[in-house]
């Protein structure tokens, strides 16, 4: 490894640079599209703690009452309420969809090419189904009960922004994650990881996907329940 | 990669994992529903969120058979987030009694 490092510092001082950063230091013994998802969801992590901690604060610090989550998000089924039905089904859509994902990567190291895909599309259109809820219930709230992104006739005029920036930022999440899942489908379809030789990629989408769940997991009990 | 590096498990764990996540969101669910209030109800709140989180982590996304200079460079660097946290509840405390002041005088 050393001396494969020399041979290429050899041609100019950028590929001297990027030689000393690359070789021969590998800290972390997973492949490195691997590591740098990880990393990448690390600093999701902070950006989405960040919108939580900014709905915190102005949670806390408004003399407004807050609009209670479990009437706002009630669904009236046959002269019935039901406090959070709906996100209650967007939690289950989603959990399940976590649940395909992880049986997706399974069969890949499996080297499974059509269950592989088959697991990868349901979970990509149980990801669609949780973003056509959503789209749902944010036409609910901005056609029928007024919230708007600077006030609402609920209560504390903070509950539209925090509500749109949060669910918005994870829902643009899931969209992309649909995207990403369906272009792994096609290539394990077409058998693209099996003339690369590893099926490593499909756990690497499986981490994404597991994150947006992950981040769902914060929202639900921060947002909804609290 | 050698054999040790590929994530490969029985799917019955996943399996398990899958239904205990869906109890556990019962349970959260549950917790709305009955109406619990106070203590009770955001301490079953955070419990119920730490163990789907942790579950999700750790099975799903395979944390727990990962090597621990990965666990500790992805898992450690969240906990000064706690700090954010603690700072800026202070800070909307004292908002909130600041403008409580000003709205009654």
């Amino acid at each position: 490894m050393a001396q494969d490092a020399q041979a290429v510092a050899a041609p100019g001082p950028w590929r001297a640079v990027v030689s000393d950063y690359a070789s021969d230091k590998q800290a972390f013994t997973v492949p490195w599209g691997k590591a740098m998802m990880w990393v990448f969801l690390l600093s999701d992590t902070f950006i989405f703690t960040c919108f939580l901690v900014a709905y915190m604060n102005v949670r806390m610090s408004t003399t407004v009452a807050w609009p209670v989550p479990s009437e706002v998000f009630a669904l009236h089924i046959g002269g019935h309420t039901l406090p959070l039905l709906l996100i209650a089904i967007m939690t289950f859509t989603l959990i399940t969809s976590s649940g395909t994902m992880a049986m997706a990567v399974n069969f890949g190291y499996r080297r499974d090419r059509v269950k592989t895909s088959l697991l990868l599309v349901a979970t990509a259109l149980l990801g669609a189904s949780f973003v056509g809820m959503q789209a749902f219930e944010w036409t609910k709230l901005i056609v029928d009960e007024g919230v708007r992104p600077w006030g609402n006739p609920l209560g504390a005029a903070q509950f539209g922004s925090s509500f749109f920036m949060i669910t918005g930022f994870h829902g643009a999440h899931v969209t992309a994650g649909v995207i990403y899942l369906l272009v792994t489908a096609r290539r394990v379809w077409t058998g693209f990881y099996d003339r690369k030789g590893t099926y490593g990629t499909v756990e690497i989408a499986g981490l994404y996907w597991h994150f947006v769940d992950l981040v769902w997991v914060f929202i639900f009990a921060f947002f909804y329940l609290w | 990669m050698s054999q040790a590096e590929v994530q490969q498990h029985p799917i019955r764990i996943y399996l398990w994992i899958w239904l205990l996540l869906f109890v556990l969101s019962t349970f959260s669910y549950l917790v709305d529903y009955f109406h619990l209030e106070g203590t009770l109800r955001w301490s079953l709140i955070i419990l119920f969120m730490l163990l789907k989180a942790g579950f999700i982590v750790a099975i799903f996304m395979h944390m727990a058979w990962e090597r621990l200079a990965l666990k500790l460079a992805i898992l450690v660097p969240p906990l000064c987030l706690l700090v954010l946290i603690g700072l800026m509840a202070i800070e909307g405390k004292h908002t909130f009694l600041t403008r409580l002041g000003a709205f009654i005088h």
